[in-house]
């Protein structure tokens, strides 16, 4: 009688098959990602890959124009900008990640408990509206102001920046998932709360949440550049694209390159982190794939 | 409908409320001692003393919030650290630029994304729609300051047809003021304009399924009339939706895009700010924008009426 085997477990998830899938359909995001690997590893090997000290100043060789000796020239201290360059994907790579990690998990906390817990929900909503009302960048620059300048300084300010954004995400999801069928019955099963949160929803939140910390890690960068640019962001004695453009902005006219190569670079990284989501949400939300 | 009104009225003041909470409480919030961190390295004790009372972070915090709202609500958002001039004075000085620059930007925005995104969804598929998709990516890639600096590069200095910087009244010209105008603008509107292309054209797509585009269709209406008279019609609500929330990266934009081309407007005021570390301008700065930002998007909201005659509340 026991012959009703049921199918082996498949070894793959469904979620990961579809991203397998979806990659192949989306030779961009494969592009995007590859793109995104190297300038990980530019950043992680950044001193093997021909760069001298990124601060070492050399008076006598300021403003060389690109070259042999200078790839992507030299500033007005006389410092080499390949170096810095390379150094600089450090910094904005670091923020980025940082930021995409702790806002996504700063996010799912509080989207969890308001999107389950009514009275929390009404409140801290609130909250959430009035920190969204102020553009991103504004709030970074006030805590900027604040606080001295580093690099944990930054990611905190642009983290906090972006925390509303997946709080409202992650909400939206669970007010969607608790009406589901198998939650209601492990409600009625007596399931308690903490362990319906953990075992029923949030398996289910990690797709979408995925591609948003792309998009946040895609926009905390540019964020980084931003603050750094006007002023309020890493420390200058930190080579980070930002800076280094920072420091070019009296210059512009004569040393274009300045401005023009840690650009290349921001902007290379940050479309390859949009390409990447864009392929990851077309995999993971076959729904709003067909219209975006 | 009077009520949704009142209703929607009700919950911005609520919204401004928690922003000015949260501008206010930051100073009480962040790490270390804001007044030491303001007077910099090389200020004495007294000038310290003299920030902190100019802050209010010598008093109880809900006095000095009781205060500070207080003044608020009288249109008094307190003095500057380093000038002694009254926020809202400073503030006023810089409005035209800065209202020149995005209005200028939103009108060119809307007007080339929105037909933008409207061929794309009308040519899905096609290496048009391809083409625009491909401009909307890239157009959320490259950071503002970059993009004007190639546009400068480009337009100003190699083939010299506009200015590099500055900013020119109205009162001066209009044709000085509009050729001002015209790179920051490009700069400033392009990560805009690829955001309302990409919704515009999601939109679209999603009304063009629609099963009254197919019986006007089959009335054989003219295509054009089909895509503008039904489709674009009825994805108006979204794309006003999108309009209004994108004004939040026109105003973070505009801060950089000042910086860049020496415009004088609030943009600037706030980069100064930083430099010299004076938050009670920073303070009144966001106060204004995110009550700029909140009321456009009021506006938008209450509009839904207009647009879409189904929507009453």
């Amino acid at each position: 009688m026991s012959t009703l085997a049921l199918p082996a477990a498949r070894s793959t998830s469904p979620t990961w098959l579809r991203l397998r899938n979806a990659l192949r359909r989306h030779p961009t995001a494969i592009v995007g990602a590859a793109v995104l690997g190297i300038m990980i590893l530019v950043a992680l090997f950044a001193p093997w890959l021909g760069t001298i000290d990124p601060q070492a100043v050399a008076p006598l060789r300021r403003l060389k124009p690109p070259s042999a000796e200078y790839w992507f020239g030299s500033d007005m201290l006389g410092r080499d900008v390949y170096s810095r360059v390379i150094y600089g994907a450090r910094v904005s790579l670091a923020v980025g990640i940082a930021v995409a990690l702790f806002s996504t998990f700063v996010g799912l906390a509080i989207g969890l408990v308001t999107g389950y817990i009514r009275w929390v929900d009404a409140i801290v909503m609130r909250i959430m509206d009035g920190l969204m009302s102020i553009p991103s960048v504004l709030l970074a620059i006030a805590l900027m102001a604040l606080t001295r300048a580093s690099i944990g300084n930054v990611i905190l300010a642009i983290t906090l920046a972006e925390v509303p954004r997946v709080v409202r995400l992650v909400r939206s999801l669970v007010l969607t998932l608790r009406e589901q069928p198998y939650v209601e019955a492990a409600v009625a099963a007596g399931t308690t709360l903490p362990r319906i949160l953990t075992r029923h929803i949030l398996p289910n939140t990690v797709a979408p949440l995925l591609v948003q910390a792309t998009y946040v890690c895609a926009s905390a960068m540019i964020t980084e550049a931003i603050l750094s640019f006007i002023g309020a962001g890493t420390p200058p004695n930190i080579p980070s694209w930002g800076n280094i453009m920072a420091e070019a902005r009296s210059l512009f006219q004569i040393a274009g390159y300045l401005i023009l190569f840690p650009g290349i670079c921001l902007s290379l990284t940050v479309l390859a982190i949009n390409l990447l989501g864009d392929g990851m949400r077309d995999a993971l939300d076959p729904r709003l794939a067909r219209r975006m | 409908m009077l009520a949704y009104i009142i209703r929607r009225l009700f919950s911005t003041l609520v919204v401004m409320t928690v922003v000015a909470f949260v501008v206010f409480s930051l100073l009480y919030l962040t790490p270390g001692d804001p007044a030491a961190v303001i007077a910099g390295d090389a200020a004495t004790t007294d000038d310290i003393a003299r920030i902190r009372a100019n802050l209010g972070l010598d008093e109880p915090f809900l006095v000095r919030f009781g205060t500070w709202a207080w003044g608020l609500l009288h249109g008094d958002l307190g003095t500057s650290i380093f000038t002694k001039l009254a926020v809202t004075h400073l503030i006023a000085q810089r409005v035209e630029p800065t209202v020149a620059l995005t209005l200028c930007t939103l009108l060119v925005a809307v007007a080339v994304a929105v037909p933008l995104g409207v061929i794309a969804a009308a040519k899905a598929g096609t290496w048009i729609d391809r083409g625009v998709m491909a401009f909307s990516v890239l157009g959320f890639s490259v950071p503002v300051f970059v993009l004007a600096y190639i546009l400068i590069l480009t337009f100003s200095i190699e083939l010299d047809w506009l200015p590099v910087q500055g900013y020119h009244n109205l009162s001066d010209g209009v044709w000085e003021w509009l050729r001002h105008l015209i790179l920051p603008s490009l700069a400033l509107g392009t990560v805009y304009m690829a955001l309302i292309a990409r919704i515009t054209r999601a939109t679209m797509l999603d009304v063009l399924s629609q099963d009254y585009v197919r019986t006007a269709q089959a009335k054989g209406l003219a295509p054009s009339s089909v895509l503008i008279g039904h489709a674009l019609k009825n994805a108006a609500v979204p794309i006003m939706t999108i309009v209004g929330i994108g004004i939040a990266l026109l105003i973070s934009g505009a801060i950089v895009t000042e910086t860049v081309f020496a415009i004088p407007g609030i943009g600037r005021l706030t980069v100064d700010a930083i430099l010299r570390r004076d938050y009670p301008i920073i303070q009144g700065v966001i106060l204004i924008f995110s009550a700029a930002y909140v009321l456009v998007n009021l506006a938008v909201d209450l509009s839904y009426m207009f647009f879409d005659p189904r929507i009453r509340y």
